[in-house]
């Protein structure tokens, strides 16, 4: 495995609007096993944040601790970054998102980081409808302490040491659509062509954007038995829809034929397109989704794509009224009432 | 030794929880506050929202001693659940006041106690036909009664309910109503004023009586935070819902209406601190308030802020532990858990307030000294200066002050720069530069890690580098000493080979203690802590005196370890005054404690 990225890129490689090149998005060199489904994510959110071009200082990446939250390294190295601690990312994201409702929060997550230590902190970012995009690298097991289940761990899928997890499992993608989510959408790790577009669709939604990814450890989970191998999830997975997002700016073309698919249509203009939606699906129906999340686990299935989505959803600071310009850009002049006013506090103390 | 009973004594009411007597009372106090006479009130409260014993404690001090006393001189006891024991803590030659609907039991009786009986029910029921204003009126009636017997002035009173019912007119008249038969009961049945009492002077100045939460909430309005993350917690709740009133009254956009603040409960202490170094990160002005449980909670943060270098402002509202302890009552408790909270070596600026005035001028003072240190400020407040109204000089603000935004560079200064390193030290005071999110399109970014790094930000786990910047984080400190409050001397020179030191709320009593001492020919000198790191002048006060008193309550005299700890000052010089019974420390206690050690010999209870 290399250690050292050649500064060498090809000089005809696309620009973006902005004028930039994916190698303005790319981070450092990733310290992440050679196959691990978490670089092929990074791969993505990069992908994703170039086509569309977002300045790259214009994104926050937060994480937690753990696999997964290595990554906010790798990716986006112009972009302000933060590893905070075990499981408590979503409550740096929400200080951080409140200080400044400008920028982009990517929240970078795994199993052990969200379904165990970090539920509490999960489930209050749902509600609160944080405007943020938050990603899941679920593998279903611990890989920085060599391969433990995790809470997201199928009952009676098999460990690399042989042994069998007697748990349920958590499902993070059912759990967010119960408490309210605006946006839940599920993909793999493996599935360029589904999780980029679902990327820019999160990354455009305006409140609580959750996307969980199967993201197979080639290192302690993809081993015959494991419901979070590369070779299972493959067999498995059953797309909900394909996926397109088309930005505001861009004009549509004829891609898609008049009628056929769903189109939906985001708060600032921009669509998101679902081709070969599945039978009983509609994206602004949670109970549909959350059904068909159930009735996918009951036949061993993977169900992946845009699930649900409520495309005017508005944010936590919509509800409590703070206002529309950055509170970290505030001055002095605009937070300080002054002497004056001091004196009459003081007076109704006498 | 006798003393003036004008103008100098302890009242303490008896009450059952929810029965609406916390406005009845502080109309007592705030009465004698505008009578111009010394006054501290203190509120003695279960843990409970109806039903178990509450207590009041009205202390009049026209030497203008602020601290608790023990004894109490006139007993309003309004709670058959505890009179027995109010019958009790009454001092010989007192008062006691109860409701004389019902007789009072025998056993009630003692022989060296003054019995006032007031027929309140029998009125109330006679004048009022609403359960609930039977029930309200009556504690009003009471200190009607109170007024007659100690010489408040009616128009006192009645201003206050005027101020008190502004925009509520219609109910000024039926409060005066209860106020005037409770006077009048007095007048008709007994001789007044009492020996016991009051007489007006003009010793209260331009001071205001508020408390410490309120003025920590306001501080943090006038220090430009803007970003509040918390959790309820006793007793520092009250931080927080003072800040948004006043930051609704104050911040709120006038063409927009909207609030240039925001507020979030969190769903826990570790959620609180989490969105408050969040948002430093980003930029913001942003702090939490909590007590000891949730200072647990958030060692984990703190440790991340300190090794991170993210500046945080958190303001402790310490209660008696340890685990769930005493959740109402008062105690100095979390020193050393906040001085060096979270695993690794951490060591974090604490503030101790001592008045209102300072929770203001601290609490704004502490967003400043945040950015410039770039670390976490916890503000040790207690419940004792938190919850309870204390007679404070005014808070003033000079509009020419400018926020201290600390070393944070901007895009023009990226781009002057070669190459940025976040915790490069730059200036050799070990406070590095840093950059807020969103600055510039390709300068200046870094990832912030709870990990090992170098001085550009990257994950290093070479040791060499590690111990540098463990090594700069202490010249940060040092840095620290010179920048936090500096103590509060009381004399120029040395006078004694003794010294008091103090902090906090053990101030009132420590000065009403060095007087008492006086008297009896003890000098002291005296220092008042207001910050850790300790800097120079605590570390000479300590060498230049044989013993040192350290005052402090809690159990186990954690100031005096940390004083033995980051000075190295001699265990056998510093002598532990403690106080850990969950009331705030008496002069009495100090006292006797001191003489124990000075002149065995003494007795030295002032009080009784």
């Amino acid at each position: 495995m290399t250690y050292i990225r050649s500064q060498f890129r090809h000089p005809g490689l696309p620009v973006n609007e902005l004028g930039y090149t994916t190698k303005e998005y790319e981070g450092a060199i990733s310290t992440l096993c050679a196959g691990c489904g978490h670089d092929s994510i990074s791969g993505c959110i990069i992908q994703a944040c170039f086509e569309m071009s977002v300045a790259p200082h214009r994104i926050a990446k937060l994480s937690g601790i753990g696999c997964s939250s290595k990554t906010p390294t790798y990716f986006l190295g112009n972009s302000h970054g933060f590893n905070s601690v075990h499981g408590r990312m979503p409550s740096v994201a929400t200080g951080a998102n409140m200080a400044n409702r400008d920028l982009i929060y990517m929240g970078v997550s795994g199993d052990g980081d969200t379904a165990s230590i970090g539920m509490g902190q999960f489930v209050h970012v749902i509600r609160r409808n944080l405007n943020m995009v938050y990603i899941v690298m679920n593998n279903g097991c611990y890989g920085l302490t060599k391969g433990q289940d995790s809470a997201t761990a199928d009952e009676g899928s098999k460990s690399k040491k042989g042994s069998v997890n007697p748990f349920q499992p958590i499902d993070l993608a059912g759990m967010a659509l119960e408490l309210g989510a605006t946006f839940v959408a599920q993909s793999f790790s493996g599935d360029k062509e589904q999780l980029v577009p679902l990327i820019k669709a999160a990354i455009d939604h305006p409140g609580f954007a959750f996307i969980n990814v199967i993201s197979p450890c080639v290192t302690f989970n993809n081993n015959p038995g494991s419901t979070k191998a590369y070779d299972y999830v493959r067999e498995h997975i059953e797309a909900s829809a394909t996926i397109d997002f088309v930005p505001a700016k861009t004009e549509i073309t004829t891609k898609y034929a008049h009628g056929t698919g769903t189109d939906i249509e985001m708060h600032d203009g921009s669509h998101i397109h679902l081709e070969k939606l599945a039978a009983g699906l509609n994206p602004y129906d949670r109970l549909a989704a959350m059904n068909a999340l159930q009735n996918a686990r009951n036949n061993d299935e993977i169900l992946t794509g845009l699930l649900y989505i409520e495309p005017e959803s508005t944010d936590l600071h919509h509800t409590i009224q703070s206002s529309d310009r950055a509170l970290n850009s505030l001055g002095q002049e605009e937070l300080c009432p002054g002497a004056e006013a001091l004196a009459g506090v003081n007076e109704k103390f006498r | 030794m006798r003393e003036s009973k004008v103008n100098n004594f302890v009242v303490r009411f008896a009450n059952v929880n929810g029965t609406g007597s916390a406005s009845a009372n502080y109309l007592f106090a705030k009465a004698v506050f505008r009578m111009g006479v010394p006054v501290t009130p203190k509120n003695i409260f279960p843990s409970n929202i109806q039903g178990l014993p509450t207590w009041y404690e009205v202390r009049v001090s026209e030497k203008g001693y602020l601290g608790r006393r023990e004894g109490v001189d006139i007993m309003v006891c309004m709670n058959p659940q505890s009179m027995p024991d109010d019958v009790k803590s009454v001092k010989s030659g007192g008062y006691f006041l109860y409701d004389s609907t019902k007789r009072l039991h025998p056993e009630l009786i003692r022989d060296d106690v003054n019995y006032i009986g007031v027929p309140l029910m029998e009125i109330c029921n006679r004048e009022y036909t609403d359960p609930r204003q039977r029930q309200l009126f009556k504690n009003v009636m009471y200190i009607g009664a109170l007024s007659t017997l100690l010489g408040i002035e009616f128009e006192v009173l009645q201003q206050l309910l005027d101020d008190q019912f502004q925009g509520k007119e219609k109910l000024v008249a039926p409060n005066v109503k209860a106020l005037k038969l409770g006077a009048q009961y007095i007048l008709d049945n007994y001789t007044y004023p009492l020996d016991i009492h009051l007489k007006r002077r003009n010793l209260i100045g331009d001071k205001i009586m508020i408390d410490g939460n309120a003025a920590c909430g306001l501080g943090a309005v006038y220090g430009g935070a803007t970003v509040v993350a918390w959790y309820p917690i006793t007793p520092s709740t009250s931080v927080v819902e003072a800040f948004e009133k006043y930051a609704k009254k104050m911040r709120v956009d006038k063409e927009t209406g909207k609030n240039n603040f925001a507020i979030v409960q969190a769903e826990d202490e570790l959620a609180a601190i989490g969105m408050v170094i969040g948002a430093n990160w980003n930029g913001a002005r942003s702090f939490t308030a909590t007590s000891g449980p949730g200072l647990s909670l958030m060692n984990e943060f703190l440790g991340l802020a300190y090794f991170a270098e993210i500046p945080t402002v958190l303001i402790d509202v310490q209660r008696t532990g340890p685990s769930t302890g005493m959740p109402t009552r008062t105690q100095q408790s979390d020193i050393t858990l906040a001085a060096y909270a979270s695993h690794g070596d951490t060591k974090h600026v604490l503030l101790f307030p001592a008045t209102p005035k300072e929770c203001f001028d601290m609490t704004a003072g502490a967003f400043d000294l945040a950015e410039l240190l770039q670390t976490p400020i916890i503000m040790m407040s207690d419940l004792d200066l938190g919850m309870n109204d204390h007679l404070s000089q005014p808070f003033e603000w000079d509009n020419k002050r400018k926020y201290n935004r600390g070393k944070v560079l901007n895009a023009a200064q990226l781009e002057e720069i070669p190459h940025f390193g976040r915790y490069l030290d730059v200036d050799g005071d070990g406070i590095p530069y840093r950059t807020i999110p969103g600055t510039h399109p390709t300068k200046g970014s870094f990832f912030t890690r709870g990990t090992s790094r170098d001085e550009y930000a990257a994950y290093t786990e070479d040791g060499t580098v590690y111990a540098h910047n463990m090594e700069r984080l202490l010249k940060k400190w040092d840095t620290a000493k010179t920048k936090v409050p500096a103590p509060h001397l009381y004399q120029k020179e040395n006078k004694s080979p003794y010294g008091l030191l103090f902090f906090g709320t053990s101030t009132y009593s420590a000065e009403e203690a060095i007087d008492i001492m006086a008297q009896e020919s003890i000098a002291l000198d005296a220092i008042r802590l207001k910050a850790f790191p300790f800097n120079k002048t605590v570390e000479d006060f300590i060498n230049s005196h044989e013993k040192v008193f350290v005052i402090e309550q809690n159990r186990d005299a954690q100031m005096r370890s940390l004083l033995i700890n980051e000075l190295d000052a001699s265990p056998q010089k510093l002598i532990s005054v403690l106080n850990y019974d969950g009331l705030p420390i008496t002069a009495d206690t100090i006292t006797t404690q001191i003489c124990k050690n000075l002149a065995p010999a003494k007795t030295l209870i002032y009080h009784q």
